[in-house]
């Protein structure tokens, strides 16, 4: 069954977020931790609430909004989202002052919002919405599970509109201990040159990103998400192409039908290599371009991927910036992505 | 391809908690009508001599001599791996080949047990605190250690929706199935005991000093519990197969969200009536259908006057047996679900019924009274598990007999 993407609400590091066209002008930043290019909250969120909310509440419930008003959609039938990390600032808070004050004059606010379910629920509550409420937090298929949960109740007739999504925030914390596990890049680059080097590690990356999907076509639409599909540590490179092929042949999709390939690649030599090693066999001679230059790496980059994709797909034409020699009439993009090698995710996008 | 009138059955179950470390124990404790708090000895807090819990008669190295994994995993793992496995074993599925399997879990803090120590030392200097305590901090890590321990790999993912988490994994997972994208799901939650948990709800001055006494007029809060409940849920074909084995099916969900409060019910009980409501027409249920109900129940003033004008709201005046096991577990949080969907498919299969332990003064806004005392040879024909969480997240799901 096809989903359509009717409407899209993304924060990422670059400027994606309203009215901004197509990666026209790209926000480049140096160092290992990429942040996100926030927009002026009180349009979406009323200033009350804003004062409490941490960043990732705010990132995400002003992509939810960007994306309803887009829609023109006021209650959806449900509310879907990913997150690997939940809200890491207000974890960071409690847990700081829980510590440091041992376990003496503590205060809810940091706990409540840690829960994380917070930016789902924000969403539902701001919308006075009572209906289907989920949240993912399964590492790299946070935002993958989403889009499953909310594909499922489109073709059980349970929701003809889901807002689904995904976020997820560095901070501090976060990026100080995930560097001392090795993920990021040693030397000073700046996201354009990602891939430059051929090194170990990637950039820290974050973003918030919505979906209008619904079951049912409208003049709005940026394409359609066909078919979603992730697999877990896969023994090896065979068995990545024959989960890649298994998919494609269950669409019905030639690789000739794919007009581009968007491929998770993160700078990371050594896990860089399974994209290459595809792009060498059943990948061969394919138009790929890869995203995470933009966003950086975090669990849940696969929204920006979709997103992506969508918007390019509305387009027609993939903007200079992700490729110079650029195709034009693309009605259809397979997206590939693993998060560390474990979790392996498809996703096929069309035109309407 | 979806299949609405897709069957779904509960074909095994698992669970640890405070009353007991397998399916057999816990039932023991329910009719000798035991509860399972006490006084906290695992966790090093200042709250150690006031604050009740319901914790886990065992240690990390005693769960990591049953289960196999490393006793410096995370609680919440270890947990997790107890009752999965008591369930996993319990349907015997595994021996069956080319079967898709599942394993869709739940919990709300995931590693917090490990991260809570390694802050100690990481604020003092970010170079310190051992990287084996966070590793496996996100709650999807808890769960692919016990995904990987089972040998699950279909399909393996988390939900985490505070404490109606484990309810929402097992729909999920029963959707799965109905979707024909698996045949086999291991479904539940797991959550452990933290500092963090603890000192969060203490901040929120919801917790009881004393032993918690759900649905009395004189109720002061909950007391925190930790534990794991995992179900197996079979497609139809697979239930063909082990037709002896099976306990119920699952007939009914449903999801709703309050909308009212980050932490707080609405006072009418608007999410819960929802869920509650939904499930029953997925069903295709009466009010009046309903055996029993395995209340959300946690012993806080708030929660139980918006669940049981929600109840009074959808069953007056057809009241079915109510009680809430969270008098023997304490609130176990993402496991709850969990751990209250495998006492009411066992409820189902024994024909029992619960106490609503140390209830004295029932609720004068209520009109019913939730059952005192444990009860056999019932007919236990279909029970509604509630469970409601943070954020406005309320779940209900419906077990039906065979």
């Amino acid at each position: 069954m096809k989903t359509f993407i009717r409407a899209t609400g993304n924060i990422s590091p670059q400027k994606t977020f309203g009215q901004a066209g197509l990666l026209q002008e790209l926000v480049i930043q140096s160092g290992n931790r990429l942040r996100c290019t926030e927009p002026d909250y009180l349009q979406y969120i009323d200033a009350k609430f804003i004062r409490r909310m941490s960043r990732i509440i705010k990132m995400g419930t002003a992509a939810a909004m960007e994306c309803l008003q887009q829609a023109g959609v006021q209650n959806p039938d449900a509310i879907v989202m990913g997150t690997a990390y939940g809200c890491l600032e207000d974890t960071g808070i409690f847990l700081k002052k829980m510590v440091e004050q041992n376990e003496e004059m503590l205060t809810p606010t940091a706990f409540i919002q840690s829960t994380h379910n917070t930016i789902g629920a924000q969403i539902a509550l701001l919308l006075q919405c009572h209906n289907y409420n989920n949240t993912f937090v399964h590492r790299g298929f946070s935002f993958e599970s989403a889009l499953l949960d909310a594909m499922m109740l489109l073709e059980e007739n349970a929701a003809a509109t889901v807002l689904a999504g995904a976020a997820d925030e560095i901070t501090d914390y976060s990026h100080a201990i995930l560097s001392r596990f090795g993920l990021y890049k040693n030397e000073t680059i700046s996201n354009t040159e990602l891939y430059k080097n051929k090194t170990k590690g990637t950039i820290a990356g974050e973003g918030a990103a919505f979906f209008l999907l619904s079951n049912q076509p409208s003049p709005k639409d940026y394409a359609t998400l066909d078919a979603l599909h992730t697999f877990y540590k896969p023994a090896g490179i065979n068995e990545i192409e024959q989960q890649v092929q298994q998919f494609l042949q269950e669409q019905q999709v030639a690789l000739t039908d794919i007009d581009v390939l968007i491929t998770g690649n993160n700078g990371d030599a050594e896990t860089d290599a399974v994209y290459h090693q595809l792009l060498e066999t059943i990948f061969k001679n394919k138009l790929a371009v890869s995203y995470k230059y933009l966003c950086g790496e975090y669990p849940t980059s696969t929204a920006f991927a979709l997103w992506l994709a969508a918007s390019v797909i509305k387009e027609g034409n993939l903007p200079a910036a992700l490729h110079t020699s650029a195709a034009s009439k693309i009605r259809r993009i397979l997206i590939y992505n693993h998060y560390e090698n474990i979790h392996h995710s498809l996703m096929l996008v069309s035109a309407c | 391809m979806y299949k609405k009138s897709a069957a779904v059955y509960v074909a095994g179950v698992g669970v640890v908690s405070a009353i007991g470390n397998n399916t057999a124990h816990c039932l023991q404790s329910l009719e000798n009508e035991t509860a399972g708090i006490g006084n906290i000895t695992s966790l090093n807090t200042i709250h150690k001599n006031t604050l009740p819990v319901a914790a886990v008669q065992l240690s990390n190295q005693q769960l990591a001599a049953v289960t196999g994994l490393p006793a410096s995993a995370s609680r919440t793992a270890l947990l997790g791996m107890m009752a999965a496995r008591e369930a996993w074993q319990d349907a015997g599925v595994s021996n069956q080949t080319g079967l898709r399997t599942g394993f869709i879990s739940a919990n709300s803090v995931g590693g917090m047990d490990k991260t809570e120590d390694f802050f100690a030392s990481f604020l003092k200097d970010k170079n310190s605190g051992r990287l084996h305590d966070v590793v496996n901090h996100e709650c999807g890590a808890v769960t692919e250690l016990v995904a990987d321990g089972l040998g699950i790999k279909n399909c393996v993912t988390t939900i985490s929706t505070a404490c109606s988490s484990s309810a929402n994994s097992i729909f999920f997972g029963a959707r799965l199935i109905k979707h024909n994208i698996l045949d086999v799901v291991v479904a539940g939650g797991a959550d452990a005991l933290t500092k963090f948990t603890l000192n969060g709800f203490n901040t929120l001055q919801i917790l009881d000093k004393e032993w918690c006494q759900p649905f009395d007029q004189n109720r002061r809060g909950l007391n925190l519990g930790e534990g794991a409940g995992y179900l197996v849920l079979v497609s139809e074909s697979v239930a063909a197969s082990i037709k002896n084995k099976l306990y119920c099916r699952l007939s009914g969900y449903s999801n709703a969200n309050d909308a009212h409060h980050q932490t707080a019910s609405s006072p009418e009980g608007a999410g819960s009536y929802a869920a509650m409501k939904g499930a029953l027409e997925l069903s295709g249920l009466q009010a009046k259908d309903i055996s029993y109900i395995n209340l959300h129940g946690t012993g806080t003033f708030n929660n139980d006057i918006s669940e049981g004008t929600a109840v009074q709201r959808l069953f007056d005046p057809h009241y079915p047996k109510m009680s809430s096991t969270k008098a023997f577990t304490g609130h176990t949080l993402g496991a709850s679900g969990g751990i209250e969907a495998v006492f009411s498919t066992l409820a189902i299969k024994h024909g029992i019924i619960y106490p609503n332990l140390r209830l004295q003064t029932p609720m004068q806004a209520l009109p019913f009274i939730p059952e005192t005392k444990f009860q056999k040879n019932i007919a236990v024909d279909h029970v509604l598990s509630n469970s409601f969480g943070f954020g406005g997240n309320c779940s209900s799901l419906i077990f039906s007999r065979i």
